[in-house]
């Protein structure tokens, strides 16, 4: 298994997300821009839902790179508390089932779940100490 | 200072035209512009053009002619015909010229836009990974626009119902048949909670605009529609725009609401003072958040607006009168030049079947583009 980017997210288990935080002003985001004014960043692994869509189509290739075979997914943008809003895939949760504000954390989920080396990219699931609570 | 009055205007129908290439459907429109104004082509003395994958719009004087016309090409992303315009308005406004043309025209490929990360600055994965969708983002941005100011579903189908019906009466429209409620509610998802009647979809088509001094207006004797106020802005801090990996926790404003706010100032008048509006519509819930964007509405009022059909032709504020983006397409390089062309129709009072009654006087503009530019235009009559 491969992380689809170096340096993007952390080699801990479970890792993070490594955002960039501005030297002179403070100000978070994602991913950490590749310039001196930054310095990487790990984030925070959970966060809450702060909006979401649904990617219906399978987006033109190039640029995308996963598989021809298309199922929708959903797109959220995750409030890390004090951090940044970053935009993540949302992962083991039904498409009717999103909520704005539900409780999240960072996973890794395969960019082609057939693949036989799979490229890892990011993506948020409920927390698993929140499941039932919203249901 | 004289006002910059627009003299001429010309079109080529949106939509797609087979055969004829987006360079070509410039041409066709600033030959109207010009016919319409009364001039030749060796009488313009400057030019701005945009085009985003047409070709460089510099070219087109190997067709209309080569006088020598100083001609600039503008990329401004969906903003690149505002920017025309900006730019054209200011060089008169100078002193330096008295007649000159702002031009725009497109020809898109069918589907989405494709737009590379590295166009935008972003990292490869970005685009790998399926993010690099400006679908995705309108979705998310309205979704949560109707989180925090109640706007419902019904009323993102009711602005693109109007747009349809508006589109019927507008000769330069790509769609020009009516679509039910229900059939706009009810089709295909395209990024939730859009469907596919809620997006407009690239397209094809030209406008141009020949711009004059006031006295080169007067002399040309056609009506005096004046440019009261151009104004083009990028983003401020924690805006919400295209293709962002995040965004602020602390929100800001947007490049609409200061290009807004700057050109009422330029115009000496406000929101209220404006019969006639074309907003920036590539999606439905963009024309909703707009209209409170320009100022026209608070947050969350649109849901009463939409209910109300105040925004319809015969409303108290008339928007997007031609059916807009998503009756006509979007043509990028033409499309905010087409917002002006529509104003200035209605502001003749040559509008047809979609003439806003009550012989409007003021007419606004507002185009939008990524990753964060607006531009808003004020006509008066």
């Amino acid at each position: 298994m491969r992380a689809i980017a170096e340096g993007l997210f952390t080699d801990e288990v479970p890792p993070r997300l490594v955002g960039g935080r501005n030297r002179a002003t403070g100000r978070i985001l994602f991913p950490c821009p590749p310039n001196a004014d930054y310095e990487p960043w790990p984030l925070a692994r959970q966060g809450t839902l702060w909006s979401y869509t649904v990617q219906r189509y399978r987006p033109k290739s190039p640029p995308y790179a996963g598989p021809d075979d298309f199922r929708p997914w959903a797109v959220a943008y995750v409030e890390l508390p004090g951090e940044t809003i970053v935009e993540a895939r949302l992962a083991d949760v039904e498409l009717d089932a999103i909520r704005i504000g539900m409780k999240l954390e960072l996973t890794l989920v395969p960019l082609d779940p057939a693949a036989a080396d799979p490229v890892l990219t990011h993506a948020f699931r409920p927390l698993a100490s929140d499941q039932g609570k919203s249901a | 200072m004289s006002d910059v009055c627009i003299v001429g205007i010309g079109i080529h129908p949106f939509g797609r035209t087979d055969g004829l290439s987006g360079l070509d459907q410039g041409v066709a429109a600033v030959r109207a512009a010009l016919a319409d104004a009364g001039v030749m082509w060796s009488d313009i003395q400057f030019a701005y053009g945009g085009s985003e994958s047409a070709g460089n719009p510099d070219t087109m004087v190997e067709r209309l002619g080569l006088t020598g016309v100083q001609f600039i090409n503008v990329k401004n992303g969906c903003a690149a015909g505002g920017s025309a315009l900006f730019s054209a308005q200011m060089a008169i406004k100078s002193g330096e010229f008295e007649l000159g043309l702002a031009v725009g025209f497109d020809k898109h490929p069918r589907g989405a836009f494709n737009a590379m990360p590295a166009e935008y600055n972003l990292p490869d994965w970005y685009g790998e990974a399926g993010y690099m969708i400006t679908t995705q983002f309108f979705g998310a941005k309205i979704t949560r626009y109707m989180h925090e100011h109640g706007i419902s579903r019904t009323t993102l189908g009711r602005v693109s119902e109007k747009a349809f019906r508006n589109g019927v009466h507008a000769p330069h429209a790509w769609r020009r048949e009516p679509v039910a409620l229900d059939a706009i509610l009810d089709a295909p998802l395209v990024s939730d909670p859009y469907t596919k009647f809620m997006f407009c979809s690239p397209a094809e088509g030209g406008v141009a605009l020949i711009l004059a001094s006031e006295k080169k207006a007067r002399e040309l004797g056609r009506p005096l529609i004046r440019l009261k106020a151009a104004a083009m802005r990028t983003r401020p801090a924690g805006s919400f725009e295209v293709f962002a990996p995040s965004i602020d926790i602390v929100r800001g404003g947007s490049s609409t609401m200061i290009a807004s706010a700057d050109a009422f100032r330029l115009a000496g008048i406000g929101p209220e003072d404006i019969a006639v509006a074309q907003l920036q519509d590539t999606e439905a819930g963009a024309e909703v958040m707009h209209m409170a964007e320009n100022g026209f509405c608070k947050d969350g009022d649109q849901e009463q607006w939409l209910a109300e059909g105040w925004s319809e032709i015969g409303g108290k504020l008339p928007v997007n009168t031609d059916g807009g983006c998503l009756a006509c397409g979007e043509p990028i390089g033409a499309s905010g030049l087409r917002q002006v062309y529509e104003n200035v129709v209605q502001l003749r009072g040559d509008g047809g079947g979609r003439q806003v009654p009550g012989n409007p006087k003021t007419a606004y503009s507002h185009v939008y583009g990524a990753p964060g530019v607006s531009a808003v235009a004020i006509l008066e009559r």
